[in-house]
Protein backbone atom coordinates (compact mmCIF):
# COMPACT_ATOMS: atom_id res chain seq x y z
CA UNK A 1 0.00 0.00 0.00
CA UNK A 2 1.59 3.30 -1.10
CA UNK A 3 1.32 6.76 0.32
CA UNK A 4 -1.53 8.96 -0.96
CA UNK A 5 -0.37 11.92 -3.06
CA UNK A 6 -2.33 14.71 -4.71
CA UNK A 7 -1.38 15.44 -8.32
CA UNK A 8 -2.85 18.62 -9.85
CA UNK A 9 -4.13 18.12 -13.43
CA UNK A 10 -4.99 21.22 -15.48
CA UNK A 11 -6.35 23.85 -15.98
CA UNK A 12 -3.56 24.16 -18.56
CA UNK A 13 -2.68 20.70 -19.78
CA UNK A 14 -1.61 19.50 -23.26
CA UNK A 15 -4.51 17.04 -23.53
CA UNK A 16 -7.21 19.40 -22.30
CA UNK A 17 -8.66 21.95 -24.67
CA UNK A 18 -10.72 23.32 -21.78
CA UNK A 19 -9.65 24.88 -18.47
CA UNK A 20 -10.67 22.11 -16.08
CA UNK A 21 -8.67 21.52 -12.92
CA UNK A 22 -8.59 18.13 -11.21
CA UNK A 23 -7.00 17.24 -7.91
CA UNK A 24 -6.08 13.60 -8.43
CA UNK A 25 -5.57 11.68 -5.19
CA UNK A 26 -3.26 8.84 -6.26
CA UNK A 27 -1.91 5.83 -4.48
CA UNK A 28 1.01 4.33 -6.41
CA UNK A 29 -0.26 4.55 -10.02
CA UNK A 30 -3.97 4.26 -9.16
CA UNK A 31 -6.32 7.22 -8.84
CA UNK A 32 -8.28 6.92 -5.60
CA UNK A 33 -10.36 10.06 -5.98
CA UNK A 34 -10.67 12.96 -8.41
CA UNK A 35 -11.90 16.36 -7.23
CA UNK A 36 -12.92 18.60 -10.15
CA UNK A 37 -12.70 22.36 -9.88
CA UNK A 38 -14.00 24.88 -12.39
CA UNK A 39 -14.30 28.67 -12.42
CA UNK A 40 -11.46 29.76 -14.69
CA UNK A 41 -13.48 31.12 -17.62
CA UNK A 42 -16.63 32.58 -16.08
CA UNK A 43 -17.69 35.55 -18.24
CA UNK A 44 -21.08 36.49 -16.79
CA UNK A 45 -22.89 36.11 -20.10
CA UNK A 46 -26.33 35.49 -18.54
CA UNK A 47 -26.08 38.85 -16.75
CA UNK A 48 -25.84 40.59 -20.13
CA UNK A 49 -29.60 40.18 -20.63
CA UNK A 50 -29.83 43.35 -18.54
CA UNK A 51 -28.02 45.42 -21.15
CA UNK A 52 -28.88 43.60 -24.39
CA UNK A 53 -32.43 43.10 -25.67
CA UNK A 54 -33.75 39.67 -26.63
CA UNK A 55 -32.78 40.16 -30.30
CA UNK A 56 -29.22 41.23 -29.49
CA UNK A 57 -28.69 38.47 -26.91
CA UNK A 58 -28.77 35.78 -29.61
CA UNK A 59 -25.25 36.83 -30.66
CA UNK A 60 -24.10 36.50 -27.05
CA UNK A 61 -25.82 33.10 -26.69
CA UNK A 62 -23.90 31.71 -29.65
CA UNK A 63 -20.63 32.89 -28.14
CA UNK A 64 -21.13 30.72 -25.07
CA UNK A 65 -19.18 27.99 -26.84
CA UNK A 66 -17.21 27.90 -30.07
CA UNK A 67 -18.16 24.34 -30.98
CA UNK A 68 -21.89 24.27 -30.21
CA UNK A 69 -22.35 27.93 -31.22
CA UNK A 70 -25.17 27.21 -33.65
CA UNK A 71 -26.95 24.97 -31.12
CA UNK A 72 -26.92 27.68 -28.47
CA UNK A 73 -28.35 30.30 -30.83
CA UNK A 74 -31.02 27.81 -31.96
CA UNK A 75 -31.90 26.77 -28.39
CA UNK A 76 -32.10 30.39 -27.26
CA UNK A 77 -34.22 31.44 -30.27
CA UNK A 78 -36.63 28.52 -29.72
CA UNK A 79 -37.02 29.54 -26.07
CA UNK A 80 -37.84 33.15 -26.94
CA UNK A 81 -40.21 32.02 -29.71
CA UNK A 82 -42.00 29.85 -27.16
CA UNK A 83 -42.03 32.79 -24.70
CA UNK A 84 -43.63 35.07 -27.29
CA UNK A 85 -45.86 32.38 -28.88
CA UNK A 86 -44.20 32.70 -32.30
CA UNK A 87 -44.55 29.91 -34.85
CA UNK A 88 -41.66 29.87 -37.32
CA UNK A 89 -42.09 28.73 -40.97
CA UNK A 90 -41.45 25.02 -41.73
CA UNK A 91 -38.53 25.82 -44.06
CA UNK A 92 -36.74 27.63 -41.24
CA UNK A 93 -37.26 24.59 -38.97
CA UNK A 94 -35.72 22.30 -41.58
CA UNK A 95 -32.77 24.66 -42.18
CA UNK A 96 -32.12 24.84 -38.44
CA UNK A 97 -32.05 21.04 -38.16
CA UNK A 98 -29.70 20.73 -41.16
CA UNK A 99 -27.23 23.26 -39.71
CA UNK A 100 -27.52 21.81 -36.22
CA UNK A 101 -26.76 18.30 -37.46
CA UNK A 102 -23.79 19.65 -39.44
CA UNK A 103 -22.62 21.21 -36.16
CA UNK A 104 -22.96 17.84 -34.46
CA UNK A 105 -20.89 16.19 -37.20
CA UNK A 106 -18.21 18.86 -36.89
CA UNK A 107 -18.20 18.62 -33.09
CA UNK A 108 -17.95 14.83 -33.02
CA UNK A 109 -15.25 14.67 -35.72
CA UNK A 110 -13.29 17.36 -33.86
CA UNK A 111 -13.64 15.34 -30.67
CA UNK A 112 -12.57 12.11 -32.39
CA UNK A 113 -9.43 13.93 -33.55
CA UNK A 114 -8.73 15.12 -30.01
CA UNK A 115 -9.27 11.59 -28.69
CA UNK A 116 -6.81 10.22 -31.28
CA UNK A 117 -4.32 12.91 -30.23
CA UNK A 118 -4.81 11.96 -26.56
CA UNK A 119 -3.88 8.33 -27.15
CA UNK A 120 -1.00 9.28 -29.39
CA UNK A 121 -2.36 8.52 -32.89
CA UNK A 122 -1.29 11.74 -34.60
CA UNK A 123 -2.11 10.78 -38.20
CA UNK A 124 -5.67 9.85 -37.21
CA UNK A 125 -5.98 13.22 -35.50
CA UNK A 126 -4.87 15.00 -38.68
CA UNK A 127 -7.32 13.07 -40.87
CA UNK A 128 -10.24 13.78 -38.52
CA UNK A 129 -9.51 17.50 -38.55
CA UNK A 130 -9.04 17.49 -42.30
CA UNK A 131 -12.58 16.13 -42.69
CA UNK A 132 -13.89 18.65 -40.17
CA UNK A 133 -12.49 21.47 -42.32
CA UNK A 134 -14.80 20.38 -45.13
CA UNK A 135 -17.81 20.79 -42.85
CA UNK A 136 -16.58 24.27 -41.94
CA UNK A 137 -16.37 24.98 -45.68
CA UNK A 138 -20.06 24.01 -45.96
CA UNK A 139 -20.86 26.45 -43.16
CA UNK A 140 -18.91 29.18 -44.91
CA UNK A 141 -20.68 28.52 -48.20
CA UNK A 142 -24.19 28.44 -46.72
CA UNK A 143 -24.10 30.97 -43.87
CA UNK A 144 -20.94 33.01 -44.43
CA UNK A 145 -19.27 32.01 -41.16
CA UNK A 146 -17.08 29.05 -40.29
CA UNK A 147 -17.57 28.76 -36.53
CA UNK A 148 -19.85 31.57 -35.39
CA UNK A 149 -22.60 31.41 -37.99
CA UNK A 150 -25.05 34.15 -36.85
CA UNK A 151 -27.62 32.37 -39.01
CA UNK A 152 -30.54 32.34 -36.56
CA UNK A 153 -32.80 35.21 -35.52
CA UNK A 154 -35.82 35.14 -33.26
CA UNK A 155 -38.56 34.21 -35.73
CA UNK A 156 -36.57 32.14 -38.20
CA UNK A 157 -33.35 32.29 -40.17
CA UNK A 158 -31.26 35.18 -41.45
CA UNK A 159 -30.74 33.86 -44.95
CA UNK A 160 -32.16 31.10 -47.07
CA UNK A 161 -30.13 28.29 -48.57
CA UNK A 162 -31.19 27.73 -52.17
CA UNK A 163 -32.28 24.25 -53.28
CA UNK A 164 -29.25 24.05 -55.64
CA UNK A 165 -26.93 24.83 -52.74
CA UNK A 166 -28.71 22.26 -50.56
CA UNK A 167 -28.12 19.65 -53.28
CA UNK A 168 -24.44 20.62 -53.21
CA UNK A 169 -24.43 20.29 -49.40
CA UNK A 170 -25.90 16.80 -49.71
CA UNK A 171 -23.16 15.76 -52.19
CA UNK A 172 -20.45 17.19 -49.96
CA UNK A 173 -21.83 15.45 -46.84
CA UNK A 174 -21.96 12.17 -48.75
CA UNK A 175 -18.33 12.55 -49.87
CA UNK A 176 -17.27 13.38 -46.28
CA UNK A 177 -19.18 10.34 -45.06
CA UNK A 178 -17.48 8.03 -47.57
CA UNK A 179 -14.03 9.06 -46.37
CA UNK A 180 -15.23 9.00 -42.79
CA UNK A 181 -15.88 5.24 -43.07
CA UNK A 182 -12.11 4.63 -43.17
CA UNK A 183 -11.67 6.66 -40.00
CA UNK A 184 -14.49 4.64 -38.38
CA UNK A 185 -12.75 1.43 -39.39
CA UNK A 186 -9.54 2.61 -37.72
CA UNK A 187 -11.24 3.65 -34.49
CA UNK A 188 -13.28 0.47 -34.22
CA UNK A 189 -10.83 -2.17 -35.42
CA UNK A 190 -7.27 -0.94 -34.88
CA UNK A 191 -5.62 -2.91 -32.06
CA UNK A 192 -3.60 0.09 -30.80
CA UNK A 193 -6.83 2.11 -30.39
CA UNK A 194 -8.62 -0.72 -28.62
CA UNK A 195 -5.75 -1.28 -26.20
CA UNK A 196 -6.22 2.27 -24.87
CA UNK A 197 -10.03 2.31 -24.74
CA UNK A 198 -11.58 -1.07 -23.98
CA UNK A 199 -12.49 -1.55 -20.30
CA UNK A 200 -11.30 1.95 -19.33
CA UNK A 201 -13.50 4.31 -17.25
CA UNK A 202 -16.48 1.98 -16.88
CA UNK A 203 -19.79 3.47 -15.68
CA UNK A 204 -22.66 1.03 -15.40
CA UNK A 205 -26.18 1.86 -16.58
CA UNK A 206 -27.64 2.31 -13.07
CA UNK A 207 -24.81 4.64 -12.03
CA UNK A 208 -25.28 6.67 -15.22
CA UNK A 209 -28.98 7.11 -14.43
CA UNK A 210 -28.43 8.00 -10.76
CA UNK A 211 -25.68 10.50 -11.63
CA UNK A 212 -27.96 12.20 -14.18
CA UNK A 213 -25.53 11.79 -17.06
CA UNK A 214 -26.58 13.04 -20.51
CA UNK A 215 -25.46 12.88 -24.14
CA UNK A 216 -23.18 10.30 -25.76
CA UNK A 217 -21.53 9.77 -22.34
CA UNK A 218 -24.84 8.41 -20.99
CA UNK A 219 -25.91 6.68 -24.23
CA UNK A 220 -22.68 4.65 -24.10
CA UNK A 221 -24.02 3.30 -20.78
CA UNK A 222 -27.30 2.38 -22.51
CA UNK A 223 -29.28 5.33 -21.12
CA UNK A 224 -31.91 6.35 -23.65
CA UNK A 225 -32.08 10.11 -23.17
CA UNK A 226 -31.73 11.71 -26.61
CA UNK A 227 -33.86 14.90 -26.66
CA UNK A 228 -34.23 14.58 -30.45
CA UNK A 229 -36.62 11.66 -29.78
CA UNK A 230 -39.15 14.19 -28.43
CA UNK A 231 -39.55 15.58 -31.95
CA UNK A 232 -39.23 19.28 -31.08
CA UNK A 233 -39.15 21.69 -34.05
CA UNK A 234 -37.92 20.17 -37.30
CA UNK A 235 -37.04 16.88 -35.59
CA UNK A 236 -40.77 16.09 -35.52
CA UNK A 237 -40.65 15.71 -39.33
CA UNK A 238 -38.16 12.83 -39.27
CA UNK A 239 -39.66 9.56 -40.49
CA UNK A 240 -37.85 7.49 -37.90
CA UNK A 241 -35.41 8.43 -35.19
CA UNK A 242 -33.73 5.91 -32.94
CA UNK A 243 -31.10 7.11 -30.47
CA UNK A 244 -27.66 5.53 -30.77
CA UNK A 245 -27.12 3.34 -27.72
CA UNK A 246 -24.35 1.03 -26.58
CA UNK A 247 -24.06 -1.18 -23.55
CA UNK A 248 -20.25 -1.25 -23.41
CA UNK A 249 -20.14 1.45 -20.65
CA UNK A 250 -16.42 2.14 -21.26
CA UNK A 251 -14.35 4.65 -23.25
CA UNK A 252 -14.53 2.43 -26.34
CA UNK A 253 -18.36 2.50 -26.19
CA UNK A 254 -18.31 6.32 -25.98
CA UNK A 255 -16.12 6.53 -29.07
CA UNK A 256 -18.43 4.06 -30.83
CA UNK A 257 -21.57 6.07 -29.98
CA UNK A 258 -20.04 9.28 -31.34
CA UNK A 259 -18.81 7.51 -34.47
CA UNK A 260 -22.31 6.19 -35.17
CA UNK A 261 -23.92 9.56 -34.39
CA UNK A 262 -21.91 11.18 -37.20
CA UNK A 263 -23.43 8.71 -39.67
CA UNK A 264 -26.85 9.28 -38.10
CA UNK A 265 -26.47 13.05 -38.56
CA UNK A 266 -25.51 12.52 -42.23
CA UNK A 267 -28.72 10.49 -42.69
CA UNK A 268 -30.83 13.18 -40.97
CA UNK A 269 -29.31 15.89 -43.20
CA UNK A 270 -30.05 13.77 -46.27
CA UNK A 271 -33.68 13.24 -45.23
CA UNK A 272 -34.19 16.91 -44.33
CA UNK A 273 -32.79 18.09 -47.67
CA UNK A 274 -35.02 15.59 -49.50
CA UNK A 275 -38.20 16.86 -47.84
CA UNK A 276 -37.50 20.55 -47.23
CA UNK A 277 -40.57 22.61 -48.17
CA UNK A 278 -40.42 25.89 -50.10
CA UNK A 279 -41.59 29.11 -48.50
CA UNK A 280 -40.60 31.87 -46.12
CA UNK A 281 -37.68 31.53 -43.75
CA UNK A 282 -38.75 33.95 -41.04
CA UNK A 283 -41.67 35.79 -39.52
CA UNK A 284 -41.55 39.32 -38.17
CA UNK A 285 -41.46 39.31 -34.38
CA UNK A 286 -42.78 42.47 -32.78
CA UNK A 287 -43.33 43.54 -29.20
CA UNK A 288 -41.82 42.21 -26.01
CA UNK A 289 -42.32 39.15 -23.81
CA UNK A 290 -45.10 39.64 -21.28
CA UNK A 291 -44.20 40.45 -17.68
CA UNK A 292 -43.81 37.21 -15.72
CA UNK A 293 -44.02 35.00 -18.84
CA UNK A 294 -41.75 31.97 -18.57
CA UNK A 295 -40.52 29.49 -21.17
CA UNK A 296 -38.28 26.45 -21.02
CA UNK A 297 -36.76 24.44 -23.82
CA UNK A 298 -34.40 21.53 -24.26
CA UNK A 299 -32.08 20.84 -27.17
CA UNK A 300 -29.78 17.92 -27.88
CA UNK A 301 -26.40 19.54 -28.22
CA UNK A 302 -23.46 17.45 -29.48
CA UNK A 303 -22.48 16.84 -25.84
CA UNK A 304 -25.98 16.13 -24.57
CA UNK A 305 -29.16 17.74 -23.34
CA UNK A 306 -29.01 21.49 -22.86
CA UNK A 307 -31.81 23.23 -20.97
CA UNK A 308 -32.83 26.86 -21.56
CA UNK A 309 -35.07 29.02 -19.40
CA UNK A 310 -36.26 32.58 -19.99
CA UNK A 311 -38.34 34.95 -17.88
CA UNK A 312 -39.86 38.08 -19.41
CA UNK A 313 -40.59 41.37 -17.66
CA UNK A 314 -42.73 43.25 -20.18
CA UNK A 315 -39.78 45.02 -21.80
CA UNK A 316 -37.37 43.98 -24.55
CA UNK A 317 -34.91 42.95 -21.85
CA UNK A 318 -35.35 39.56 -20.17
CA UNK A 319 -35.48 39.27 -16.41
CA UNK A 320 -33.60 35.99 -16.50
CA UNK A 321 -31.92 33.80 -19.07
CA UNK A 322 -30.63 30.54 -17.69
CA UNK A 323 -28.92 27.61 -19.37
CA UNK A 324 -27.96 24.24 -17.96
CA UNK A 325 -25.31 22.67 -20.11
CA UNK A 326 -24.46 18.98 -20.61
CA UNK A 327 -20.97 19.17 -19.12
CA UNK A 328 -22.28 20.31 -15.72
CA UNK A 329 -24.48 17.17 -15.74
CA UNK A 330 -21.57 14.94 -16.69
CA UNK A 331 -18.91 16.13 -14.22
CA UNK A 332 -20.22 13.85 -11.45
CA UNK A 333 -20.04 10.86 -13.81
CA UNK A 334 -16.52 11.83 -14.81
CA UNK A 335 -15.39 11.95 -11.15
CA UNK A 336 -16.86 8.48 -10.61
CA UNK A 337 -15.23 7.08 -13.76
CA UNK A 338 -11.85 8.41 -12.62
CA UNK A 339 -12.01 6.77 -9.19
CA UNK A 340 -9.98 3.57 -9.38
CA UNK A 341 -8.45 4.12 -12.86
CA UNK A 342 -4.76 4.10 -13.79
CA UNK A 343 -3.05 7.50 -13.78
CA UNK A 344 -2.17 7.01 -17.47
CA UNK A 345 -5.87 6.66 -18.36
CA UNK A 346 -6.97 9.94 -16.74
CA UNK A 347 -6.62 12.00 -19.91
CA UNK A 348 -8.63 9.46 -21.92
CA UNK A 349 -11.48 9.35 -19.40
CA UNK A 350 -11.64 13.13 -19.05
CA UNK A 351 -11.76 13.45 -22.81
CA UNK A 352 -14.51 10.86 -23.32
CA UNK A 353 -17.05 13.05 -21.51
CA UNK A 354 -16.09 15.75 -24.05
CA UNK A 355 -15.96 18.49 -21.38
CA UNK A 356 -16.92 21.99 -22.43
CA UNK A 357 -16.07 24.20 -19.51
CA UNK A 358 -16.79 27.41 -21.48
CA UNK A 359 -20.41 26.22 -21.85
CA UNK A 360 -20.63 25.25 -18.19
CA UNK A 361 -19.33 28.51 -16.76
CA UNK A 362 -20.68 30.98 -19.31
CA UNK B 1 -8.34 -6.30 -35.19
CA UNK B 2 -4.91 -5.46 -36.49
CA UNK B 3 -2.97 -2.30 -37.10
CA UNK B 4 -2.17 -0.03 -40.11
CA UNK B 5 -5.89 0.52 -40.67
CA UNK B 6 -5.22 4.09 -41.77
CA UNK B 7 -2.52 3.19 -44.30
CA UNK B 8 -4.75 3.56 -47.36
CA UNK B 9 -5.94 7.04 -46.40
CA UNK B 10 -2.45 8.18 -45.41
CA UNK B 11 -0.89 6.98 -48.67
CA UNK B 12 -3.69 8.63 -50.64
CA UNK B 13 -3.05 11.92 -48.82
CA UNK B 14 0.65 11.66 -49.59
CA UNK B 15 0.02 11.84 -53.34
CA UNK B 16 -3.08 14.02 -53.48
CA UNK B 17 -3.49 17.78 -53.59
CA UNK B 18 -3.02 19.33 -50.11
CA UNK B 19 -6.10 20.69 -48.35
CA UNK B 20 -4.22 23.71 -47.01
CA UNK B 21 -2.87 26.79 -48.83
CA UNK B 22 0.46 28.52 -48.30
CA UNK B 23 -0.88 31.70 -46.72
CA UNK B 24 0.03 34.58 -47.22
CA UNK B 25 1.68 33.70 -50.54
CA UNK B 26 -1.60 32.06 -51.57
CA UNK B 27 -5.06 32.98 -50.38
CA UNK B 28 -8.22 30.95 -50.46
CA UNK B 29 -10.77 31.94 -53.10
CA UNK B 30 -13.65 33.88 -51.59
CA UNK B 31 -16.60 31.51 -51.01
CA UNK B 32 -19.87 32.50 -52.62
CA UNK B 33 -21.77 32.95 -49.38
CA UNK B 34 -19.15 34.88 -47.39
CA UNK B 35 -20.58 37.52 -45.05
CA UNK B 36 -17.72 39.97 -45.47
CA UNK B 37 -17.68 43.38 -43.85
CA UNK B 38 -20.05 46.35 -43.47
CA UNK B 39 -20.01 49.11 -46.08
CA UNK B 40 -22.02 52.33 -45.84
CA UNK B 41 -23.27 54.05 -49.00
CA UNK B 42 -23.05 57.58 -47.65
CA UNK B 43 -25.07 59.09 -50.50
CA UNK B 44 -28.30 57.53 -49.18
CA UNK B 45 -27.48 57.44 -45.44
CA UNK B 46 -29.68 59.78 -43.37
CA UNK B 47 -27.66 59.36 -40.15
CA UNK B 48 -30.76 58.19 -38.28
CA UNK B 49 -28.73 56.05 -35.84
CA UNK B 50 -31.00 52.97 -35.97
CA UNK B 51 -27.98 50.84 -36.93
CA UNK B 52 -26.10 51.97 -33.81
CA UNK B 53 -29.10 51.13 -31.59
CA UNK B 54 -29.42 47.66 -33.14
CA UNK B 55 -25.73 46.75 -33.00
CA UNK B 56 -25.22 44.08 -30.29
CA UNK B 57 -21.52 44.80 -29.85
CA UNK B 58 -21.59 48.62 -29.80
CA UNK B 59 -19.33 48.84 -32.85
CA UNK B 60 -21.28 51.66 -34.51
CA UNK B 61 -21.51 55.31 -33.50
CA UNK B 62 -23.58 57.88 -35.33
CA UNK B 63 -23.20 61.59 -34.60
CA UNK B 64 -25.88 63.42 -36.53
CA UNK B 65 -24.65 66.90 -35.53
CA UNK B 66 -21.09 66.24 -36.62
CA UNK B 67 -22.35 64.22 -39.61
CA UNK B 68 -20.18 61.20 -38.87
CA UNK B 69 -20.90 57.48 -39.07
CA UNK B 70 -18.15 55.50 -37.35
CA UNK B 71 -17.48 51.77 -37.26
CA UNK B 72 -14.97 50.05 -35.03
CA UNK B 73 -14.15 47.01 -37.17
CA UNK B 74 -12.46 45.25 -34.27
CA UNK B 75 -15.73 45.25 -32.30
CA UNK B 76 -17.99 44.39 -35.24
CA UNK B 77 -19.11 40.73 -35.15
CA UNK B 78 -20.51 40.76 -38.70
CA UNK B 79 -23.97 39.66 -37.57
CA UNK B 80 -25.67 41.87 -40.16
CA UNK B 81 -28.25 43.30 -37.71
CA UNK B 82 -27.53 46.85 -38.88
CA UNK B 83 -27.94 45.88 -42.54
CA UNK B 84 -31.37 44.39 -41.82
CA UNK B 85 -32.40 47.39 -39.70
CA UNK B 86 -31.27 50.18 -42.09
CA UNK B 87 -34.45 51.95 -43.31
CA UNK B 88 -32.77 53.34 -46.45
CA UNK B 89 -30.78 50.26 -47.45
CA UNK B 90 -27.53 52.24 -47.21
CA UNK B 91 -25.69 49.50 -45.36
CA UNK B 92 -24.55 46.34 -47.07
CA UNK B 93 -22.07 43.51 -46.57
CA UNK B 94 -19.10 43.44 -48.96
CA UNK B 95 -18.35 39.72 -49.41
CA UNK B 96 -14.57 39.96 -49.68
CA UNK B 97 -11.65 39.28 -47.39
CA UNK B 98 -9.72 42.24 -46.01
CA UNK B 99 -6.04 42.39 -45.23
CA UNK B 100 -5.21 42.10 -41.52
CA UNK B 101 -4.40 45.41 -39.88
CA UNK B 102 -1.46 46.21 -37.62
CA UNK B 103 -3.24 49.05 -35.85
CA UNK B 104 -6.63 49.49 -34.25
CA UNK B 105 -8.54 52.38 -35.75
CA UNK B 106 -12.11 53.44 -36.50
CA UNK B 107 -13.47 53.86 -40.02
CA UNK B 108 -15.29 57.19 -40.22
CA UNK B 109 -17.75 58.20 -42.93
CA UNK B 110 -18.63 61.90 -43.06
CA UNK B 111 -21.68 63.53 -44.53
CA UNK B 112 -23.11 67.00 -43.97
CA UNK B 113 -26.73 66.77 -42.86
CA UNK B 114 -28.68 69.99 -43.31
CA UNK B 115 -29.95 71.40 -40.01
CA UNK B 116 -33.72 70.99 -39.67
CA UNK B 117 -34.15 74.78 -39.08
CA UNK B 118 -32.11 75.57 -42.20
CA UNK B 119 -34.10 73.04 -44.20
CA UNK B 120 -37.39 74.74 -43.19
CA UNK B 121 -36.02 78.17 -44.08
Amino acid sequence: MGKKTIIPFGPQHPVLPEPLHLDLVVEDEKVVEAVPQIGFVHRGLEKLTETHDYNQFIYIAERICGICAFGHSMGYAETIESLMHVEIPPRAQYLRVILHELSRMHSHILWLGLAADAFGYESLFMHCWRLRERILDIFEMTTGGRVILSAVVVGGMVRDISNEMLADVRTRVQSIHDEYQQICNTFLNDSSVQSRLVGVGVIEHDDAVSLGMVGPFARASNVNNDVRSLGNGGYGQLSDFQPTLDSGCDCYARVKVRLQEVSQSARIIDEMISHIPDGDISVKVKGSPEAGAQAANTLEQPRGECYYYALGNGTKYLDRMRMRTPTSQNLAGMAQALAGCDLADVNMIVLTIDPCISCTER
Amino acid sequence: MGCFKLAHMTLHSLFSHPDTVCYPAQTKPVPSGLKGHIVNDVSTCIMCGICAKTCPSGALTVDRKAGTWTINRFRCVQCGSCVRACPKGSLSMDPNYQKPSRHMYDDVVTKSIPDSKDAKA
